[in-house]
């Protein structure tokens, strides 16, 4: 049974423009211990649909789905009492930016019995052990001293190493990552990919890691699910999909990876991703899709055998031919 | 290519379009704020019977009826449609009055704004331009007027100018200049550090050229809203000093002067009482209610829903 | 923290001396001849004018007389009234605890309506008890306060008699002064129902002092905390499971009081500035209504000497504010 189990999950928000709809109908599981990738550019909802899972969205945000368990437990008729026992015990997220995702008016040692202590039964030198446990296992060196340190003394590097071990201080089942590194320094950023890994074998939880960089992906992830303006657009294996993406999308995110560069310059998708206010007809990739045909501005396509798109990509990268007849109703 | 005629007169059209988008944009952002529009709306309202008293007001501010002393509003036993708002302790329109000193609480309000928007202006950008030893010197005399508490200075300075509300005005604005002047500099230094700056002093641009045309035009905003701020402030304090017998001298229908002269009769006339407070009290609420819509509509900040 | 402390400290000594140069130009500047002034007599013969001189220093150079008057002031000296003929200084501590007393009770009490209303406001952002906390705070600090306290007292003293127009107790009491709190002296002597007169006459003063401070702290509460809201670490703190009110009321609000405690500092100015004009309704005996009785008999020597009374007393106030907020914030507290 998988772990987290997603159906059509749709996030809209009231904005002063209409509503907004950040995330639209994405399906996804989680098996336990397994590590799946989402990726997308800014604007792809891959944090919103996450955000909305851990029930952290502002109240202007709209959550619907025809399915969303947690270990089989309903989400959506969930109490917010029962979703605040499973937040941060079970299911736990890092964030984007360490540096603010810290209160600077306690201390970390603080922050971190918080979560003990709202989660488990232990005594306060019990807490204050596991707390030094926890800081060494992410490796912050005399992790007794830097428990009494304010956040504002932290760098980006070790703020994040402190958020990782406040969230998996309980010893959650899945532990979400949103752009864990994004805003760290280069150097720093694969020390921390390299933490989250090694966590999640030693611990054998399951990792979600939003990331919007290729390459990260074919380090860490088992599974990639690639989304684009709020929509699922591919889900498969790694493996299979860097050997023979489907979507054009990702060939084209895959063709701009530098390492994959021929010649004397990367290629770009030309345009930006769709806003609020100027979403196309049919398929919202196809302005920027080099494959695009007459039906793809018409027509929006399912989600089938893992990939949202008319005339997916066969094994030499070049879209299948169709009769127009042949797809669906 | 040099500029052809129609090209210049299309730019200069052309800023002129941008100034109007920017008024319109500006516009739409105030008016969404329903509480802003309604006090603008009074304002003006206030406006019209301060510039229109004379013709406006039923009688003149001074003239007493000795027949109708203390007379109750129009809608009580004993009040008449005469006098709409009952008639004073020496028998003086309570309406009238009320009209005539919308006029002279608007003009306090502006002779104060005036007088110390201009000399902290004046004095912030210099601040902050200058630097040194008269930067110092002069923020450490702001330092003392702001120590003392603003109701504090200005009764002393009433005190050695003597009362009257020529003297009342300047003393307020004494004291609120500090505020503009802390504000434009901080404005200033941080103006000048911008890259425009430097390349129009690169350019040859004189200092005083400078100040008024680069860095001046981007202090208006926050300037703007303090003084609106301090518009409805000025009205407060002058009142304030008329009630305390400092500011306007009876028989000037200045409404804090008239709550002075009211102060005995609160068990036998309330209307006497009731009214001049709450002329200054709808006058500066709907002061503040510009003030409030203007720094939402003026802070990009504010602009998201 | 001991140098954001020092620093406040530095910039106090020479804005305390401004103050002191302020006061001293002052007699200087008022119409009238400042010896004459400060003997307290009309016309004097040509001898008498050269003896007055001679003692107040008047023949001596500016610089030499300011330093005479700055040294008066640190030894406490501020000269005697020219009404009673008393020290100034005796004056001022007389009258001082009524104003401490009612001011007290006034910034407790806009602390404690407005802080809690500003929250439950950001909380409850773009509801009925917003929209409704924001008009009242608007009307709250656009309300001459001198009239708002004459409309209570015809009121609540004329028309419903719950409360007494004036003073601080009622006549039919006396006991001895220990504190100068006459909630406090009350209580101490023992003598019954003198410490509910006590408060029953505070009660209208506090309320009208109050009410600018109580709009203003509702205001900034609500914005400081809508901020803090909107930030990232109070979203970790929801994602670590913790309930709302501790959510609001320890992560967000311990925050958002680093910006509430300087606003409560700010309203200390306010406040005297509400004194001088609640005293003046309501005939407290306090400081307020003691400077406008002077300047009004021309006693100018307590309207110098009270000036900067008056100010040391509220820069030490600051200081203290200075202090706490310090205190507060981490970043001060522990590098700062």
């Amino acid at each position: 049974m998988p772990l987290l189990s997603l159906r059509d999950l749709t996030v809209e928000f009231a904005t002063a423009h209409g509503s907004f709809r950040a995330v639209d109908r994405i399906s996804l599981d989680i098996d336990p211990g397994e590590i799946v990738a989402i990726v997308g550019e800014s604007g792809s909802g891959k944090s919103v649909s996450m955000l909305a899972v851990m029930g952290l969205l502002p109240w202007t945000a709209k959550v619907t789905a025809t399915k969303m368990e947690f270990a089989g437990r309903d989400l959506l008729s969930a109490s917010p009492k029962d979703k605040r026992d499973i937040v941060g015990r079970e299911m736990a997220m890092i964030f984007q930016e360490p540096m603010t995702s810290l209160n600077p008016c306690f201390t970390v040692g603080f922050q971190i019995d918080e979560v003990l202590r709202r989660h488990t039964t232990l005594t306060r030198a019990e807490r204050r052990t596991r707390a030094v446990e926890l800081m060494g296992m992410v490796g912050i060196p005399s992790p007794e001293a830097r428990l009494k340190v304010f956040p504002h003394q932290l760098s980006g590097g070790m703020s994040q190493r402190v958020m990782i071990a406040m969230m998996i201080a309980c010893r959650p089942r899945l532990l979400i990552a949103d752009e864990p590194t994004t805003a760290l320094d280069v150097t720093i950023q694969a020390q921390i990919l390299e933490l989250l890994v090694d966590l999640q074998k030693e611990t054998g939880m399951a990792l979600a890691l939003i990331t919007h960089d290729m390459g990260v992906v074919a380090e860490t992830a088992q599974r990639v699910q690639v989304q684009y303006a709020g929509q699922q657009v591919e889900t498969r294996p790694v493996i299979d999909l860097f050997r023979a993406p489907r979507h054009p999308y990702t060939q084209a995110m895959l063709a701009a990876l530098p390492e994959r560069a021929v010649g004397g310059r990367l290629p770009s998708i030309p345009g930006v991703v769709p806003g609020q206010l100027d979403r196309p007809q049919g398929c919202l990739f196809h302005p920027r899709c080099a494959h695009a045909q007459a039906l793809c501005s018409e027509r929006e396509p399912d989600f089938l055998d893992g990939v949202r798109c008319h005339f997916p990509l066969d094994e030499t990268g070049r879209p299948i031919t169709r009769a127009v007849e042949e797809i669906g109703a | 290519m040099s500029q052809a005629p129609s090209e210049t007169r299309t730019a200069s059209q052309a800023s002129r379009d941008a100034r109007l988008r920017a008024l319109a944009e500006f516009w739409y952002y105030f008016s969404e704020n329903k509480g802003a529009v309604a006090g603008m709306i009074f304002v003006i309202i206030i406006v019209i019977a301060a510039l229109g008293a004379d013709w406006i007001a039923p009688y003149a501010p001074q003239t007493q009826f000795r027949d109708n002393i203390l007379q109750p509003p129009f809608w009580q036993n004993g009040g008449s449609t005469a006098f709409l708002l009952g008639t004073d302790p020496i028998g003086r329109d309570i309406l009238s009055r009320l009209i005539h000193g919308a006029r002279l609480s608007l003009f306090v309000g502006c002779i104060v704004i005036v007088l110390s928007l201009t000399s902290g202006i004046l004095l912030g950008i210099t601040a902050g331009y200058i630097r040194g030893a008269y930067e110092v010197l002069l923020m450490r005399v702001m330092d003392v007027i702001l120590a003392v508490p603003s109701l504090l200075m200005a009764l002393v300075l009433v005190a050695i100018l003597g009362p009257g509300l020529e003297n009342a005005m300047i003393a307020i604005a004494v004291t609120f200049t500090p505020h503009f002047v802390r504000l434009t500099r901080a404005r200033t230094l941080a103006e000048i550090k911008r890259d425009y700056v430097t390349a129009s002093r690169v350019a040859g641009a004189g200092s005083i050229r400078l100040m008024a045309t680069a860095i001046l035009p981007n202090c208006m905003a926050p300037l703007i809203v303090q003084a609106t701020l301090s518009f409805s402030s000025a009205i407060l304090d002058a009142a304030a000093l008329g009630f305390l017998g400092m500011g306007a001298q009876p028989p000037t229908p200045e409404w804090g002067t008239m709550l002075a002269e009211a102060r005995e009769f609160i068990t036998r006339a309330w209307w006497v009482v009731t009214f001049p407070g709450l002329a200054i009290l709808l006058t500066v609420l709907a002061i503040n209610l510009m003030g409030d819509g203007l720094r939402d509509a003026l802070d990009p900040k504010m602009k998201r829903s | 923290m001991i140098r954001f402390i020092l620093n406040k400290l530095a910039l106090l000594v020479p804005t305390f001396l401004g103050i002191t140069l302020v006061a001293f130009v002052f007699i200087r500047l008022l119409p009238g001849d400042p010896i004459l002034l400060m003997a307290g007599e009309r016309a004097v013969s040509p001898e008498r004018y050269a003896m007055l001189a001679k003692q107040f220093g008047f023949d001596r150079p500016l610089l030499e007389q300011y330093w005479h008057y700055l040294s008066s002031l640190l030894q406490g000296d501020f000269g005697n009234s020219f009404v009673t003929k008393q020290p100034v200084t005796e004056e001022f501590f007389a009258r001082f605890p009524a104003t401490l007393e009612l001011s007290l009770f006034a910034i407790l009490l806009a602390v404690i309506i407005g802080l809690p209303a500003g929250i439950v406001a950001a909380v409850k952002r773009g509801s009925l008890f917003d929209h409704g906390l924001m008009g009242i705070s608007l009307a709250g600090y656009s309300m001459p306060i001198f009239w708002w306290g004459l409309l209570l007292i015809m009121l609540f003293s004329g028309t419903l008699g719950w409360t007494p127009v004036s003073g601080r107790i009622s006549v039919m009491y006396f006991f001895d002064t220990v504190t100068g709190f006459m909630t406090i002296d009350a209580l101490l002597s023992g003598e019954k129902g003198a410490f509910s007169s006590a408060l029953h006459h505070l009660v209208l003063p506090t309320v009208v002092l109050a009410t600018i401070p109580m709009a203003v702290i509702a205001r900034q509460t609500r914005s400081a905390m809508l901020e803090v809201l909107s930030e990232d670490y109070v979203r970790t703190a929801r994602a670590k499971g913790l309930g709302p009110f501790r959510v609001v009321g320890l992560h967000a609000l311990r925050n958002a009081l680093i910006t509430v405690v300087t606003v409560i500092g700010l309203q200390i100015g306010v406040l005297v500035a509400g004194a001088i004009l609640t005293e003046s309704i309501f005939s407290w005996p306090g400081i307020g209504k003691w400077m406008v009785d002077s300047i009004f008999r021309r006693d100018y020597q307590v309207v110098q000497g009270g000036l900067v009374l008056i100010a040391a007393a509220v820069m030490l106030v600051n200081l203290v504010v200075d202090f706490l907020y310090g205190l507060i914030n981490p970043r001060i507290r522990h590098t700062g």
